[in-house]
């Protein structure tokens, strides 16, 4: 190949961290896309299922399934002890000090409107402000826009930088009495910054508000301590994880879900119903009307216990030398920009390039059987803030090599070759 | 080129590129041969919703002196791959009588090109987008 990328070898892997066995454990990698080897760098919309999730759930509903928390026999106990297993998994996972604090929800957009809806209704006033990251991906945006809405409170944009930092100063400026929460992603889905959530929450609460933060990226790529960050909610998805759609978790401190009015009404979530009046079970049992998303719990756990296993810093190491080295690729390519420079980030690489739509990008990388975003990934303030309309974005898992990253870079130079 | 003369010879072409990457670098060729659109034509009323990229489409109509009122289209995009595509469609059906617009099938046409596989699903939906604003300002 001929190109600024030509005289690149692969690079060992540093750590020892065994990706090609890794690869083994996801069954659809081994497929092919338009004939070639499949390249999927689009971890941040939704990562791949390892065998052990497959199996987990193929198993429960073959050996072990029945509806929770009902049923007086021992197919039902044996589901209830499985689901709250889960539940406890998580608690361990976000080091929450008790598994109460977490409630299933149906992922990380569920998550975030829970809190806007049930915190918002009960304790925003009229002329009450909440601060949201300007890099917010929509569900963390949009929810608290309703709750805005419904409560005559006012949503404020949080600015960052031109590299795509958290703008700290600007933001405590911005606090005043008036500011009840404060919501900001853990990790940003574009540009891959991590916030500095435990600073950003000291600073929030001493001016008395709350800190939401949306850990949908941030909990696939940092090892998450909710007690150590001290945040009042964090949300996860499952399907980003590793784990199955469908499922996520909303972590709260127990005081404050204790002060929250339900979610939503059904079967599960009550302590007593009469025509008269009904009341509310406790946290977390309070926000999960109706039959739970059972057999996807026990899969978010068994993709926990899969991340776990292989050990989570050595995961993160990883991710961050095949970030590194596609970052280095892609910035050696004439006319491309990276979208998010902040020297703290996760396995997100945003970019744009010189006299090619990000989607003529990612249609091209597609034939090559790479799979990448392109669009506005659901932040479009952030793309008006970036002064672009759309990025192309690789997003990094586990199971991604530096021989993918390669092959990104290479891929992406061709495709600019057939474009310009 | 008469419009049924440069869909010959697109589909002639086409039958000669039988390698992916040729027919999008042809796709993308045919893309910078469009021409130009006047940029105050690019309005929020003359978007095409539904793409991955932003499209404008615009029609005029005329009439033909034979009793017939043609639509002649306008058209761009932002994407290269976008406007080859564009090119594609204004081949097929700009200049059109009015009346004939609703029977010519632009499926079936990108399907005899063997370009219908190369279309994900999302870029598919784009197109129909195209065709059904077209359609729609033919009707």
């Amino acid at each position: 190949m001929n190109g600024p990328l030509g005289e690149i070898t692969t690079v060992a892997g540093r750590n020892s961290f065994d990706v090609a066995a890794v690869r083994r454990d996801f069954p659809i990698l081994s497929i092919l896309v338009h004939g070639k080897p499949l390249v999927f760098l689009d971890n941040g919309a939704s990562a791949q299922k390892p065998e052990a999730v497959l199996q987990a759930m193929d198993t429960m509903y073959r050996t072990s399934y029945a509806n929770v928390h009902r049923g007086i026999y021992a197919l039902s106990d044996a589901a209830t002890g499985m689901y709250e297993a889960a539940r406890e998994t998580v608690r361990r996972f976000l080091g929450a000090a008790d598994a109460s604090e977490i409630v299933f929800t149906s992922g990380g957009t569920d998550s975030l409107n829970l809190v806007a809806r049930c915190w918002g209704q009960s304790f925003l006033k009229p002329g009450d402000e909440v601060l949201v990251c300007e890099s917010e991906h929509h569900s963390n945006i949009v929810p608290w826009q309703l709750a805005a809405a419904a409560t005559g409170a006012v949503v404020r944009p949080i600015p960052v930088t031109d590299a795509g930092v958290f703008d700290f100063d600007a933001f405590t400026a911005m606090l005043s009495p008036k500011v009840k929460a404060v919501a900001v992603a853990h990790m940003s889905n574009v540009l891959g910054t991590i916030m500095p959530i435990k600073r950003i929450a000291a600073a929030a609460h001493a001016a008395g508000a709350i800190v939401v933060a949306d850990g949908c990226q941030g909990a696939v790529h940092q090892t998450v301590d909710v007690q150590d960050l001290d945040v009042d909610f964090y949300a996860i998805t499952g399907h980003k994880i590793y784990g199955p759609t469908g499922i996520g978790a909303l972590y709260g401190k127990r005081a404050l879900l204790d002060a929250l009015p339900p979610y939503k009404g059904g079967g599960d979530m009550i302590e007593t119903v009469s025509f008269e009046r009904s009341t509310w079970a406790e946290p977390p049992a309070r926000f999960e009307a109706g039959t739970p998303m059972i057999v996807e719990a026990i899969g978010l756990a068994a993709a926990i216990d899969y991340i776990e296993g292989l050990g989570l810093a050595r995961i993160h190491a990883h991710e961050a030398e095949v970030l590194a080295h596609a970052t280095d690729l892609l910035g050696r390519i004439p006319g491309v920009r990276i979208v998010g420079t902040a020297p703290d980030k996760g396995g997100v690489l945003s970019f744009v390039a010189e006299g090619a739509h990000p989607a003529d990008i990612a249609t091209l990388l597609d034939q090559r059987g790479i799979a990448v975003r392109a669009g506005h990934h659901c932040a479009q303030p952030l793309m008006v803030r970036m002064g672009v309309s759309a990025t192309t974005r690789a997003s990094f898992a586990l199971y991604n090599t530096l021989a993918e990253a390669e092959a990104l870079a290479s891929g992406v130079e061709r495709a600019l070759a057939m474009l310009r | 080129m008469e419009a049924a003369a440069e869909l010959e010879d697109l589909k002639e072409t086409f039958g000669f590129l039988d390698d992916w990457e040729e027919r999008y670098a042809y796709i993308i060729d045919l893309g910078k041969g469009l021409p130009p659109m006047d940029e105050a034509l690019k309005t929020e009323a003359t978007k095409v919703r539904g793409c991955t990229s932003q499209v404008w489409m615009v029609g005029r109509e005329h009439a033909d002196g034979e009793g017939r009122v043609r639509l002649d289209l306008t058209a761009d995009s932002d994407a290269h791959i976008v406007r080859g595509l564009i090119r594609i469609l204004l081949m097929l059906y700009s200049g059109r009588p009015k009346a004939e617009i609703a029977a010519i099938d632009a499926e079936d046409f990108l399907h005899g090109l063997g370009l219908d596989q190369h279309l994900s699903p999302s870029r598919r939906n784009g197109l129909f987008s195209m065709v059904e604003r077209i359609r729609a300002l033919a009707a």
